[in-house]
């Protein structure tokens, strides 16, 4: 217990944990649609794009998320028209995109300062990333993105159920596609510099998928996901902090462990419900 | 009254030209089929009616005041739906967004207008089953009800009985057709079920290659296009007529000389 008042004492830790739980929240809630409209590589593409403009970014000294926030809504933009209506199929072009933003990412950065261990943080992230003013920011960015969220609940989860017939009935479903993925790259965005730019996505996936394992309706798994991926990315700092494991990854295993409880109890619910029939 | 008129319009795929000049109009309380072959263009003018497609030439002129938030649609299913964690509430509620404009949340109303097309469909008591776990009659019934929460007026149903069994599709008909006589909705249904089409609707497109026909459902029953897909009993000058022709192979035998082919 002790431990665990003198690790929340850090500043560092403080600032991790404010800047990471609305980020998990926002994750779970966009991932769900994501998740269900086969778009859960854009969340990928996107973060690729971001270590490139963060690379950029503090090679020449400016704020990270000041150019990070604008490219990165831009380039959800692009992924989202690309994946709609182009030659490239959408996998394609999200994988042309994000390895070439990294790659952009990783020779500038390596010309720019020569800092590896810059580098490794930004790929894998760090539970030091957050400064003061990434805070704020942080948080003003994460409420839109709740906020936005609860007032287009009805109309994400018709256009992520069937956009044909949103459209069809008077619904301009285009805009709300890229208001998810305008609120997709703003999560990103936040959420790289603590997870790395390589496992942010996973915070878009996994919980998804997990309350997917167990949850039959639509609120119940936007619910679901939210908690878990809450109570994952809390598990998971914690468990960096005494483990001193890398922060990012160690976020990653928990969800895992999680999904694959779930997929379990999901497992044995399915053999007792065949077995009781018979 | 019309409520839909086609003017000569033309729509292409992919830009392929799949019908042109095509005209025909749907007047309120009308049952219509889109029939015909495959690639003959029944979705094509059914996203041209939905405007989800753009006409490439003439126009579609929505009258009696129709406005896109009015018109139902019954899709066809995809296979992401197919394990879309949802209830069935939460499907048919979803019907009743284009009534909310930019407000956020679903008023008492939006919440009894489901239920009530929920019971209407006999689909009270799976309101809190997950869609995906229902059999596919229900689903069509399910997506039925959130079609009627968009609309009182008309309903567009693309092949509606694809993949049902046949009790689970005479009972989709049935409920089609009862929706069209006892609340005057308007039906416009593709369907490639021609014999089904003519006993229910009573009115016919059929969408051929090079012959279109738009008329009532006894007119196209008597109407040469008609009577190669349906066998009937009818002894009239102009049944008997189209069944000798059909009936006459001597443009076969005459077509194989000229190619030089045949087996003789």
């Amino acid at each position: 217990m002790n431990e665990i008042i003198e690790m929340l004492s850090f500043s560092f830790m403080q600032r991790a944990l404010i800047v990471g739980i609305p980020v998990a929240l926002c994750a779970a809630l966009l991932g769900v649609s994501l998740v269900l409209k086969r778009y859960a590589m854009i969340g990928d593409g996107l973060s690729h794009v971001g270590f490139g403009a963060l690379a950029i970014a503090s090679a020449f000294g400016w704020t990270p998320l000041w150019v990070a926030v604008p490219v990165v809504v831009i380039a959800a933009f692009l992924l989202l028209r690309l994946s709609e209506n182009s030659k490239i199929k959408g996998d394609s072009a999200i994988a042309i995109i994000s390895s070439a933003a990294l790659a952009i990412g990783v020779v500038i950065a390596t010309v720019g300062n020569g800092m590896n261990t810059d580098l490794n943080s930004y790929l894998f992230g760090s539970i030091l990333a957050a400064s003061p003013q990434d805070v704020v920011m942080s948080l003003c960015l994460s409420a839109v993105v709740l906020a936005v969220f609860v007032l287009f609940y009805s109309k994400i989860f018709a256009v992520t159920f069937d956009e044909g017939f949103a459209k069809a009935t008077g619904v301009n479903s285009g805009a709300y596609n890229m208001l998810i993925a305008l609120l997709t790259a703003l999560t990103i965005v936040i959420g790289m510099r603590i997870m790395g730019t390589l496992l942010i996505s996973s915070l878009i996936i996994f919980p998804a998928l997990t309350s997917m394992r167990l949850c039959k309706t639509y609120k119940s798994v936007i619910i679901c996901s939210a908690v878990v991926s809450v109570l994952c990315f809390i598990v998971g700092i914690f468990t960096s902090y005494f483990l001193e494991t890398p922060t990012g990854a160690t976020i990653v295993i928990v969800n895992l462990i999680a999904f694959l409880c779930f997929a379990l109890i999901s497992k044995i619910k399915g053999w007792m419900f065949t077995h009781e029939r018979g | 009254m019309s409520i839909i008129e086609c003017k000569n319009i033309s729509m292409s795929y992919d830009g392929v030209a799949v019908f042109d000049n095509l005209s025909f109009t749907v007047n309120s309380g009308d049952y219509l089929c889109i029939v015909g072959e495959n690639g003959s263009g029944k979705s094509t003018l059914m996203k041209g009616l939905l405007g989800l497609k753009p006409v490439t030439g003439g126009e579609i002129i929505y009258s009696d005041g129709l406005k896109k938030n009015e018109i139902g649609y019954l899709p066809q299913q995809s296979g992401a739906q197919r394990d879309f964690p949802a209830s069935v509430y939460e499907v048919v509620l979803s019907g009743r967004l284009n009534k909310r404009g930019l407000l956020p949340f679903y008023s008492h109303a939006d919440r009894q207008a489901a239920l009530g097309n929920m019971e209407r469909l006999g689909i009270l008591e799976l309101k809190n089953r997950c869609y995906k776990e229902l059999s596919g009659g229900q689903q069509q019934r399910v997506l039925l009800a959130r079609a009627l929460c968009a609309t009182s007026k008309l309903l567009i149903l693309d092949e509606p009985v694809t993949g049902l069994d046949p009790l689970a599709s005479s009972e989709m008909y049935r409920l089609i057709s009862a929706l069209n006589k006892e609340s005057s909705i308007t039906i416009i249904m593709v369907s490639h079920d021609i014999v089904a089409a003519v006993d229910h609707a009573d009115h016919i497109l059929h969408l051929s290659n090079n012959e279109d026909f738009f008329g009532t459902t006894e007119d196209y029953t008597h109407s040469e296009l008609g009577s190669r897909f349906l066998y009937h009993n009818c002894h009239c000058d102009g049944c008997e007529a189209h069944a000798a022709f059909h009936h006459d192979q001597s443009h076969i035998h005459s077509y194989l000389k000229s190619n030089g082919g045949g087996r003789e």
